[in-house]
């Protein structure tokens, strides 16, 4: 793994930061903590990327665990029902979280030649939050999904 | 909950075992159950599983109390397994003082103990095995739903190996794992190459690309039709035990896929399908809500014992208890692809009441005698009953805070909430074995550093999130971590961050600062590097230097919202 | 940063009309911009912030990358064949670089 593979901070770090027995680190330089987006600034970095349009539930699926692992890097799988075809395909999907320093995480741009919009990626987490997928699709209707990923210090299981 | 068949296969189970109740000598109360007795059970259907979960590496006889708090949050508050005690009683109509009670209960456990004797021993467990084999050569499958390799000197000293070859000789049909991976990547690849029968994880992958690490479904061909078990390892390995042991790994619960193999094995021509699960009882509570097509799960993780199959939806869960003192049989009779009736049984494992196999005794004094001399080592006696059960603390937990707290010289002590380990009655010697038996983890360092206020506070309530999230999928099993020098109060339904107040020092009785550090020590930390002596050396030091303990009802934790 | 180590698992068949999914990884740090050195002074962002698929030299598929994407960044997706030819899988780097990697597919 790269020497820096680590999120600005993540809670876990910052309670081995301040020196949690429960992890007990040496070594790791402390930061500071860094500002961390909100649900309002994920709405707002929604609204930039898709206007004023309404957002419906359904079609998206976003897949992520429940209790992350490490939260350096915690898989995602965002998958659309969409049939794929050049009058009616996904356009685009936005990765947006509620926790992080920059909400907006990656986008994916999708065409017909895509086959099917699905696409699995790892990405950082600084605390346990809402991570949102917003979809864009070439009708101009926008469907969304969300789930909590916690981030805990584990270690007291079994 | 309970359908009416269940409950008479606990009651006829009850009736039998109860004429051994009440004031009957302890030589009596154990005659009175008998081998026979045991294995009474009208067949029913094509199938037989057999199951047990969370030996824990316990290979000999031992005392085991069953927990009295074992609190349950939001929609499954009041339900089983989280009964205790009389209301466990109560709500499988078993009488107290009867063997049953003996087994299942915390009820007047030590009492209990010294009439009815130890429980367990993979000899015992060999000789039901068998039997219910003979009877049922065409129909019997043998499932082992984790935590078989870890939780004993033995298997500590060889690796897990000792487990390896008594589940070998026991016949096991296949098995799933979660402290299996705390030997490692390379020693568990090992392992599983050694057994004799499928280790199954359908929830593992590699966290490269993203891809099954191991084989997650094992087809069978039993009383003329196919049987699918899937694995399902425990999906917080990584988070509740070290993820440098197995950093190429990546867990979780996975859902969907726990789906698609379902789906597969329907495909395949699986007539019964049944999940061999590490999830814990309450997400596979919620997980058989939520798929479609599975008939049983054999549960384990949270080492509950219940005396009846419990329904969710269409799925028939078993929890089989743990350290051997259960094997679970389950008999399903499949029509059209779907169970239409079904017998179930909770045999306790009554060490005295059973003739030990032969073959896996000699194994079991093999695998032993090497070690025999420092097993039986003395340390110390109690004089009060030793466990670790319960949701907040327990007797044994209490003596390894003390150890920390003398040992180490800190204000504050900190133990890992797990759910293995033998009990000790009033009176009885505390030999190594017994030390290790609450203690053998790869990974035993007991620390010594400093934390903040606002750290512990965080702690407690981060492990009582795990334990109390409403959603069972939030949460990992184990218990709430054990603290010593420290004293607090708990709401069990507030949200994260709500749950934990009044903490207090208890050398001062001063409120816990946030801003102020204290000295901490404590074992099993998740993170690599950590130093400090071994909690077994530590702990057996500590209870030879004391010689007789005696630990008093602890009264530091305060309870609110159960 | 020396040239970054990328590896994918694109299949080498597939039948017309099948849709098939490509595995890529990309060894880089993605510096997020947020951290700071031993010495407090802030270590710049350099991330890989675009990915693009091409297919037969038509853009299939891309992606837009922040700091919250990990570290030696693994992406999966999917592509629908039609015809024999190249896959052509590009990851733009901050400092301007563009690192490529190319694999045939045979459709039929």
């Amino acid at each position: 793994m790269s020497k820096n593979d680590r999120p600005a901070l993540s809670r876990r770090q910052l309670l081995v930061a301040a020196g949690s027995g429960m992890l007990m680190a040496a070594g790791v330089a402390a930061a500071p903590r860094a500002a961390h987006a909100g649900p309002a600034e994920a709405d707002e970095a929604v609204k930039k990327l898709i206007g004023g349009a309404s957002i419906k539930e359904g079609r998206v699926n976003l897949k992520l665990p429940q209790i992350a692992e490490n939260g350096n890097t915690v898989p995602f799988t965002v998958s659309v029902d969409s049939p794929m075809t050049e009058s009616d395909y996904v356009k685009s999907v936005y990765i947006i979280s509620e926790g992080n320093p920059f909400p907006h995480v990656a986008t994916f741009n999708f065409t017909p030649a895509s086959g099917k919009a699905e696409v699995s990626m790892r990405m950082r987490m600084a605390k346990t939050q809402y991570v949102r997928a917003v979809a864009t699709m070439s009708d101009g209707s926008v469907y969304q999904a969300k789930q909590e990923v916690k981030v805990t210090i584990g270690g007291c299981g079994g | 909950m309970l359908t009416r068949r269940d409950f008479f296969q606990v009651a006829a189970a009850a009736a039998v075992l109860s004429g051994a109740a009440g004031g009957l000598a302890s030589a009596a109360a154990r005659q009175a159950i008998s081998q026979t007795d045991l294995l009474a059970f009208k067949p029913v259907g094509q199938v037989t599983l057999l199951s047990f979960t969370d030996i824990h590496a316990q290979l000999r006889p031992l005392y085991f109390r069953e927990p009295s708090v074992n609190l349950g949050v939001g929609e499954v508050r009041g339900l089983p397994p989280h009964l205790t005690g009389r209301e466990l009683l109560a709500a499988f109509d078993l009488k107290a003082g009867s063997p049953e009670a003996y087994a299942l209960s915390s009820e007047d456990f030590a009492a209990l103990a010294r009439s009815y004797g130890r429980v367990g021993g993979l000899d015992r467990m060999a000789t039901l095995v068998k039997a219910i084999r003979a009877e049922r050569p065409q129909n019997t499958l043998l499932i082992d739903s984790g935590d078989t390799w870890q939780g004993s000197y033995t298997s500590l000293k060889s690796a897990g190996a000792d487990m390896v070859e008594t589940m070998n000789l026991l016949g096991v049909d296949v098995m799933t794992g979660h402290w299996e991976f705390t030997y490692g990547e390379a020693r568990v690849k090992e392992l599983v190459e050694q057994l004799d029968f499928s280790f199954l994880c359908g929830n593992v992958r590699d966290t490269e690309w993203d891809e099954d690490v191991f084989e997650h479904t094992a087809f069978f061909d039993r009383g003329g039709i196919k049987v699918a078990v899937i694995g399902q390892a425990f999906p917080y390995t990584p988070v509740a035990n070290p993820r440098h042991l197995i950093p190429k790994w990546s867990f979780g619960i996975r859902e969907d896929d726990v789906q698609k193999r379902i789906d597969a094995a329907r495909a395949a021509g699986a007539a019964l399908v049944v999940l061999a699960s590490h999830n814990g009882f309450d997400v596979d509570r919620k997980l058989a809500s939520r798929v479609k097509g599975l008939d049983v799960i054999l549960t384990g993780h949270t080492h509950d014992a219940i005396p009846a199959v419990i329904r969710a939806g269409d799925t028939l869960l078993v929890a089989a208890g743990s350290h051997g003192k259960f094997l679970a049989r389950l008999d399903v009779e499949v029509r059209g692809g779907r169970v239409v009736d079904h017998a179930f049984r909770l045999i306790p494992v009554f060490t005295d009441a059973i003739a030990p196999d032969p073959a896996m005794a000699a194994l079991i004094d093999r695998l032993r005698a090497p070690h025999e001399k420092e097993l039986a080592r003395v340390l110390g006696r109690t004089e009060t009953l030793l466990y670790r059960r319960g949701n907040f603390n327990g007797t044994f937990d209490d003596l390894i805070c003390q150890a920390l707290l003398a040992e180490r010289d800190a204000e504050i002590a900190l133990s890992p909430g797990f759910r293995w380990g033998s009990s000790l009655l009033p009176g009885q010697d505390i030999t190594v074995e017994d030390v290790y038996n609450l203690t053998a983890i790869t990974y035993p360092a007991v620390y010594r550093n400093q934390m903040s206020g606002a750290a512990l506070k965080e702690i407690l309530e981060d492990v009582a999130d795990n334990l109390f999230h409403p959603d069972p999928y939030y949460q990992q099993g184990g218990d709430m971590v054990r603290v010593g020098g420290l004293s607090y109060a708990i709401d069990i339904g507030k949200p994260i961050g709500a749950r934990i107040s009044d903490m207090r020092l208890m050398r001062t009785g001063e409120p816990i600062d946030a801003a102020k550090t204290y000295t901490v020590a404590g074992w099993a930390s998740v993170n690599a590097h950590t130093e400090g002596p071994p909690v077994y050396d530590l702990v057996s030091r500590h209870i030879e230097r004391n010689k007789i303990i005696a630990m008093p009802e602890n009264r530091s934790i305060r309870v609110a919202g159960g | 940063m020396a040239s970054p180590s990328i590896r994918i698992k694109v299949p080498e068949k597939a039948a017309k009309g099948e849709v098939f999914e490509i595995k890529t990884t990309i060894g880089h740090d993605m510096e997020s911009g947020q951290r700071k050195d031993k010495e407090g002074k802030p270590i710049p962002r350099r991330i890989v912030n675009k990915f693009v698929c091409k297919y037969n030299g038509k853009e299939v598929f891309s992606s837009d990358w922040y700091p919250s994407i990990s570290a030696n960044p693994y992406l999966s997706f999917h592509v629908k064949a039609t015809e024999s030819g190249t896959i052509e899988l590009a990851w733009h780097d901050d400092n301007g670089e563009v690192y490529t990697k190319t694999a045939n597919i045979t459709v039929g």
